[in-house]
């Protein structure tokens, strides 16, 4: 049966070849947008390179603080992070790292800019970085201050010209840094591993960050599965229910131990930090794209409708012989969905092309937009939704056609 | 044993505006194995009755039985299912589906069974040899004469092995002699199968091929 219905799909898309072709441009179009933000949200959330580890990691990516008639936002200091978020339960290994933006060294009488990274030696055992020359430096280089450096592929170009770099020198604010390792470059959209250039915390020119509550510090926790981030964020939303922010116009502290879309849906809806809302961010993203279906389904829907009104000799037939609405509904839904399909499977290579263009303009530092299987099946799941979302009434409506009427038109093309 | 029994039987047509009454109190009963020719001028209800009996409309008033059974249900997988394992359609403008080759029109009422595709093609194989069609199986119904067209219907109503067939002016889009050859095939039917046949026709000379003959008149059961 599924066969026939396939096989008839088929038939019927060659029918009405500007019809098909109609349907399918708007199909194809509607996934392909579609797809292309489900390949931009994936860029930013998904688990990739270097953050492999993204299913069991959690971080503390900003810092509120609250008091009777004032509030702040910002990122927590070392002294915060240390204080309330070491030595969290169930958390195998936790790195505090600091982001101190873009940077002007220079090399040879050359001004390069690039962003920098400072971090502990746990940084490089939660996130995987593809290392193409050396290695990450360790947290015994970190204990002992010692001026090494990671630096991405791009910075190694720029300041070496594409030659070996590991054991060369890079200046890092103003202090010559040895490289030790280069990295694949790691796209600015993933905000927690990106960077030009990673140096040890201790090697900065002062030590003041030690002491500062606030400051440009984030944290990654490494827990030891999923299952312990109930706890995890539990027992570290009751430290700092307890803490106290040094005194001043402050007197408490809004911070959680989030996954990063959990993060990024506290700042979508609220400027407080002690909400997150990922089911909100969730349903806002998929009405968005319903939504962006819906119009286009309506179309198809009238389409469908005009191409089954024509097989209503066919719909009579069938209804003779034995189909039941059922069956009917079940193969005009297969119909669509073949449509749809191809539809998808159109959409999937215009996005590919739409994604490779951005790329290519280079408006997002070290972007790959890479379409991945992740993609390949969210594009799958967006073409079957729209095909049911579009086939279903269709289906429905002309499954229960009354065979006598529907007998009365000739079964053509 | 009796194939068909209509008991009363009366359809009436509601719109806004009318009322139509297309069948008015036929009582009707049909044999296992009998061939009747249900005959009446343009409009008298004639293709009314063939889709009450086949479960494609349902009377206002009255009973229908079918091969013994009274049909009470409306549902329309149950309706369906008796249709397709009980009765076979010959209709007059054939109603084949254009895309689909000879062969895959056969098979379209075993669809609906649960049979393998091997099986399925094996009985459309068998029916189109039944029609004298073994040579066009692959052809598209387009590529055929209007009498090829017909008996490829034949084949499409047989293949499901059905105890009654239905033919709703089978010879009337064809010439005399493919409408001879039509009726003669479903003379063969009847006389080797044992199907009961039941054809509604306007041409006497076809009517009087058939055992017996009812005749229809503004809804009225005149003979």
């Amino acid at each position: 049966m599924l066969r026939h219905a396939l096989g008839m799909a088929w038939k019927v898309l060659g029918r009405r070849k500007v019809f098909t072709g109609i349907s399918l441009f708007g199909i194809s179009f509607t996934l392909a947008v579609l797809m292309l933000a489900a390949a931009l949200l994936d860029h930013v959330f998904g688990a990739q390179p270097p953050e492999t580890r993204l299913g069991r990691t959690l971080g503390i990516y900003g810092l509120g603080m609250v008091g009777e008639s004032a509030s702040s936002t910002g990122f927590p200091g070392y002294r915060f992070l240390e204080s309330h978020a070491r030595d969290l339960p169930a958390v195998e290994r936790e790195s505090f790292f600091r982001n101190l933006g873009w940077i002007t060294a220079y090399h040879r009488g050359r001004k390069l800019t690039y962003w920098l990274k400072r971090t502990d030696g746990a940084f490089w055992q939660i996130l995987e970085f593809d290392f193409v020359e050396g290695g990450p430096f360790a947290a015994e280089d970190v204990d002992r201050a010692r001026r090494v450096a990671v630096i991405n592929a791009s910075t190694r170009d720029a300041f070496f010209g594409g030659g070996p770099a590991v054991g060369r020198t890079v200046d890092v604010e103003g202090a010559p840094h040895e490289v030790v390792g280069v990295v694949r470059d790691v796209p600015f959209l993933r905000f927690t591993p990106f960077a030009d250039v990673w140096a040890p915390l201790t090697t900065a020119p002062n030590d003041a960050w030690r002491d500062e509550v606030r400051g440009d510090f984030q944290a990654i926790l490494l827990a030891r599965s999923r299952a312990d981030f109930p706890e995890i964020k539990a027992v570290f939303a009751h430290r700092i229910a307890e803490a106290v922010p040094p005194p001043g116009e402050f007197d408490r502290y809004h911070a959680g131990a989030d996954t990063y879309f959990e993060f990024v849906s506290r700042a979508v809806f609220s400027s407080q930090a002690d909400a997150s809302h990922p089911a909100r961010l969730r349903a806002l993203l998929a009405t968005a794209a319903v939504l962006f279906m819906l119009l286009p389904s309506l179309n198809l829907v009238n389409l469908n409708l005009s191409r089954i009104l024509e097989r209503s000799g066919e719909i009579g037939v069938r209804k003779a012989f034995g189909a039941s609405a059922r069956a009917l509904t079940g193969q005009f839904l297969v119909e669509n969905v073949v449509l749809t399909l191809l539809g998808g499977a159109a959409g999937l290579v215009l996005a590919a092309l739409a994604l490779a263009g951005l790329e290519s303009t280079g408006w997002i530092p070290h972007a790959d937009f890479r379409l991945n299987l992740r993609i390949f099946a969210w594009g799958l799941a967006l073409a079957l939704g729209f095909g049911l979302l579009s086939g279903v009434y269709p289906a429905w409506r002309m499954s229960r056609l009354d065979p006598v009427q529907a007998l009365r038109k000739r079964t053509s093309r | 044993m009796t194939m068909i029994r209509l008991e009363d039987v009366s359809k009436v047509y509601r719109t806004d505006r009318i009322e139509t009454l297309a069948l008015d109190r036929i009582d009707l009963t049909v044999e296992d194995g009998e061939f009747l020719a249900v005959m009446g001028p343009s409009g008298c209800g004639k293709t009314t009755l063939l889709n009450l009996i086949g479960l494609l409309d349902t009377p206002s008033e009255g009973t229908v039985h079918l091969a013994g059974e009274p049909i009470r249900t409306r549902k329309d997988r149950a309706l369906a299912k008796i249709r397709n394992r009980t009765i076979g359609f010959v209709f007059q403008s054939f109603h084949l589906i254009p895309d689909l080759k000879v062969v895959d029109n056969v098979e379209i009422p075993l669809l609906y069974r649960d049979l393998t595709a091997k099986e399925r093609r094996r009985r459309a194989l068998h029916a189109l040899d039944q029609v004298g069609l073994s040579s066009r199986i692959d052809h598209f119904p387009g590529q055929l004469s209007g009498g090829q067209q017909q008996r490829v219907a034949i084949a499409r109503a047989l293949v499901g092995e059905p105890r009654l067939l239905l033919a709703d002016e089978p010879t009337g889009n064809l010439d005399s002699a493919m409408g001879q050859e039509i009726l003669s095939l479903l003379e063969e039917v009847n006389r080797e199968d044992g199907t009961t046949v039941v054809m509604v026709t306007h041409d006497p000379a076809m009517a009087e091929r058939a055992r017996r003959t009812l005749r229809l008149y503004d809804g009225r059961q005149v003979a």
